[in-house]
């Protein structure tokens, strides 16, 4: 029998088409089988791609039934972009985190005058959520010297809230990069694991 | 070994190990990465068919000649093949069938959510829905296994949150299956009425022998939990039920036709409310009624879209069988942001609809990338039924114009993508040909299958396993069937093709006219390519944010006069743009600046 959804742990990432949220959420799911869980990963393809809203569902634990996360029952938001942060706070759980790159995409719907940015997104994540984890994410990749990195960097910040060893994290992030760009990803993954203290994982 | 597969990549892999060694298809979400998956594989034969009756039959050709077969669709794909399929149910197979069909509940990427179960029933053939990925991979062995023991195609039904979620799955061994070779057997093979007389009761004394298989087989299995509430569930339904109420009972059917009445009953028997959770429609729950059997379903769980773990405990809720604190949203309202899909920057049919717009024809158009242009600020065409419609759907527009006295001077037009129009276009131009339709026809060929995610197909020239090959003679074609006025268009010249556009539409015959640029999907992003706006010179008119081109972006406002509406100046996301110069051929101030693009 399936475990009760409290003993699965929940991540959901989100972004822009093009974004690499289907990259990162199979690397989050590699590195979860390899750690001897059972793992679901769930995303639609096709239409929604196309500039439009990417959300993939991932779930690890001892037995994973559905696919797709229970509203309510996220423990770590991943967003890769600031209003789709904002459009997916109401799926987190009471305890459930926030990690935010600080990066606005902006679609021409907004410029025809049919929709508004909401400019304010920062603070409702402030206001709305626990403790949310705004990083400058794409600052910090091009100090790295490749605005690439990106993904990397934000996988780096999750995994201080995802119990995955870190050496597995480590393994498959250099096995899913580019060859010539491994060390960099590495680096990148580190940068972004150190930017959550130890002290500041609660 | 272990693998975290898709849904359709297990559907590939289960293919490979149970030594399929045929696979046809034609492209189409959520089903596309199977066949894409299966043509990797060493040793087997992969192709894209045009159509999804043509790689049906590619499949019949291929039982019938003793090997093991898998031809995948969606939903709606099987509408198309649906003559072959419910007459290969009578003859049955030689080597074992297996037919996939991938729904889209909630239709994520379709015209429609039509449930094809019922084709299953229709055609009184066995139906295995899995539910994760690893029961994907088993049930296409099982699926083979069945379709050679019971003499019968069997389907196996995907739903997009199968196809496309991925799970762990244990690898098999690959089984090596001798092909048998083709035998005569006119009898069963050739249905003339008097040997499909003969097939009939066949197929009714299979099904009989199904059903009993169906109560004996593990893949309809009772989980024992608390008694007081019985669900009956396949498919991905079965796992939100089983999230949402773990400590229920179940009775989990993998085989959904036919089904096994005695252990339904026996399930009933033994818990005092009885519910069946599926997606879209009652099809379990309406045959368990038929049988007497008291059961609620859709009373409580919606007929429309997807399900969703909400959903179903939202349902049971309801049911009064689950308390569950009903969570309000924390999400300020207004705070959600649409992204609708959009053409990419440089995408060749942008200007096809803007230059139509110019026009003012009807426009029946099809299915495809290009029916975005639908969508604000283009609203360029009219009608989008199933694939191949256009044409056809023209020519009744014509006709009706013509000689039923519809009282309407616009041109008309039918604009259609290269696959859709090799898919089921060309039947329509035929007739268009034939019976001397005034309609302009526009063939959008950015060589390739672009909605889907880019596969190749019969105008390429290339294979689905990356052979090259012949490639389809659009214009040639067109000629062959009777069409007079065919000619090629760039779509980057949007004066060039507008003119050709009119120059058509005012002559009364048949036109036939095909775009030459590629889909910008197969080309590399080339940065001396980009586009400028000289802030200089923009008046901010707002002319070039009529093509909806993400690349042109509005930026700082232009002080006006009280009243009138705001100016922006606009920009060129240099980034995105990918040079296609139609912007700057529509700025009147000359503000927008690049190099002319390559020659198509
Ligand atoms: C019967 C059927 N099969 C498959 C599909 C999925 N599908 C939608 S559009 C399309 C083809 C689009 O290719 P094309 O006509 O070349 O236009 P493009 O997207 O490249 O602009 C496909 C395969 C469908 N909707 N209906």
């Amino acid at each position: 029998m399936a475990k009760a959804s409290w003993e699965v742990n929940n991540v959901l990432i989100v972004g822009v088409g093009g974004q690499g949220v289907i990259l990162a959420s199979e690397i989050l799911s590699e590195v979860a089988m390899r750690s001897g869980f059972d793992v679901k990963k769930s995303e639609v393809h096709g239409m929604a791609q196309r500039g439009g809203i990417v959300s993939s569902h991932v779930r690890y634990g001892s037995e994973v039934a559905s696919p797709l996360i229970p509203q309510g029952e996220v423990d770590v938001l991943l967003a890769f972009e600031l209003a789709e942060a904002v459009r997916w706070i109401g799926f987190l759980s009471p305890k459930g985190r926030v990690i935010a790159s600080r990066q606005r995409l902006v679609p021409p719907i907004v410029s025809t005058g049919l929709a508004s940015y909401p400019e304010d997104a920062e603070s409702i994540l402030q206001r709305e959520t626990w403790a949310p984890v705004l990083v400058d994410a794409q600052q910090l990749a091009n100090q790295l010297g490749n605005p690439r990195l990106v993904n990397t960097i934000l996988l780096g910040v999750a995994s201080r809230l995802l119990e995955l060893p870190h050496r597995t994290w480590r393994r498959v992030v250099s096995e899913r990069v580019p060859k010539a760009y491994r060390e960099l990803n590495l680096a990148a993954f580190e940068q972004g694991r150190g930017i959550l203290g130890s002290s500041s994982v609660s | 070994m272990k693998a975290l597969l898709s849904g359709n990549e297990a559907v590939a892999r289960g293919a490979y190990e149970s030594g399929v060694k045929v696979a046809a298809a034609y492209p189409g979400t959520p089903s596309t990465e199977i066949l894409q998956n299966f043509a990797q594989y060493e040793g087997v034969y992969a192709e894209w068919a045009p159509n999804e009756k043509v790689a049906f039959e590619v499949g019949i050709g291929a039982s019938m000649a003793g090997v093991r077969v898998l031809v995948a669709m969606k939903h709606v794909g099987l509408n198309v093949a649906a003559d072959p399929f419910m007459t290969f149910a009578y003859t049955g197979v030689r080597g074992g069938f297996l037919l996939t069909s991938a729904d889209d509940p909630g239709m994520h990427s379709s015209q429609n959510e039509q449930d094809n179960r019922y084709f299953a029933r229709f055609a009184l053939i066995p139906l295995l829905e899995p539910s994760d990925s690893q029961e994907a991979k088993d049930m296409v062995g099982v699926g083979l296994r069945l379709s050679e023991q019971f003499d019968t195609p069997t389907m196996l039904r995907l739903t997009t949150r199968i196809s496309h979620a991925k799970g762990v799955v244990r690898l098999g061994k690959i089984k090596e299956v001798e092909p048998k070779g083709f035998t005569l057997d006119l009898q069963k093979y050739v249905m003339i009425p008097a040997y499909a007389r003969m097939r009939h009761p066949l197929v009714l004394k299979r099904l009989e022998k199904l059903r009993r298989y169906a109560e004996r087989t593990p893949l309809n299995r009772i989980e024992w939990g608390d008694r007081s509430v019985g669900i009956i569930s396949g498919g991905v339904a079965y796992q939100y039920a089983k999230e949402v109420m773990p400590k229920a009972s179940f009775l989990k059917l993998g085989l959904t036709y036919p089904l096994p009445e005695a252990k339904i009953r026996e399930f009933a028997s033994q818990v005092e409310v009885l519910f069946v959770v599926e997606e879209l429609e009652p099809f379990l729950e309406e045959q368990i009624r038929a049988v007497g059997l008291s059961v609620e379903g859709k009373a409580f769980f919606p007929r429309l879209g997807e399900l969703s773990p909400e959903v179903v405990a939202e349902g049971f809720r309801k049911a009064g069988v689950l308390k569950v604190r009903r969570r309000r949203s924390r999400v300020p309202p207004g705070a959600a942001l649409p992204r609708p899909p959009i053409m990419c920057p440089g995408c060749p049919h942008r200007s096809v609809f803007f230059a139509l717009n110019r026009i003012k024809g009807i426009v029946m158009s099809d299915i495809g990338c290009y029916t975005l242009s639908v969508l604000p600020p283009l609203q360029a065409i009219h009608s989008c039924i199933c694939m191949g419609a256009s044409i056809s759907g023209a020519q009744g527009v014509a006709k009706a114009i013509e000689k039923a006295g519809v009282r309407d001077d616009r041109p008309v037009f039918a604009v259609l993508g290269d696959s859709t129009f090799l898919h089921s276009g060309v039947t329509g131009l035929m007739d268009v040909a034939y019976n001397k339709g005034n309609v302009n026809i526009i063939v959008l060929d950015n060589r390739t299958t672009a909605m889907t995610g880019g596969q190749q197909h019969p105008g390429t020239g290339r294979t689905l396993q990356g052979e090259e090959t012949f490639q389809v003679d659009f214009l040639k074609l067109a000629e062959a069937l009777g069409i007079r006025r065919v000619r090629v268009v760039d779509p980057y010249d949007l004066k060039g093709m507008t003119r050709a556009f009119k120059e058509e539409a005012a002559v009364p015959e048949p036109s036939f006219i095909v775009t030459n640029r590629p889909c910008v999907m197969l080309e590399k992003f080339d940065s001396s390519l980009v586009y400028r706006v000289d802030p200089e010179r923009c008046e901010g008119c707002g002319i070039c944010l009529r093509l909806g081109c993400p690349a042109i972006l509005p930026g700082e406002e232009i002080p006006s006069k009280k009243g009138k509406k705001v100016r922006r100046k606009v920009s060129i996301d240099p980034s995105l743009c990918r040079g296609c110069s139609v912007c700057e051929q529509l700025c009147k101030q000359e503000a927008i600046s690049g190099p002319p693009p390559r020659p198509a």
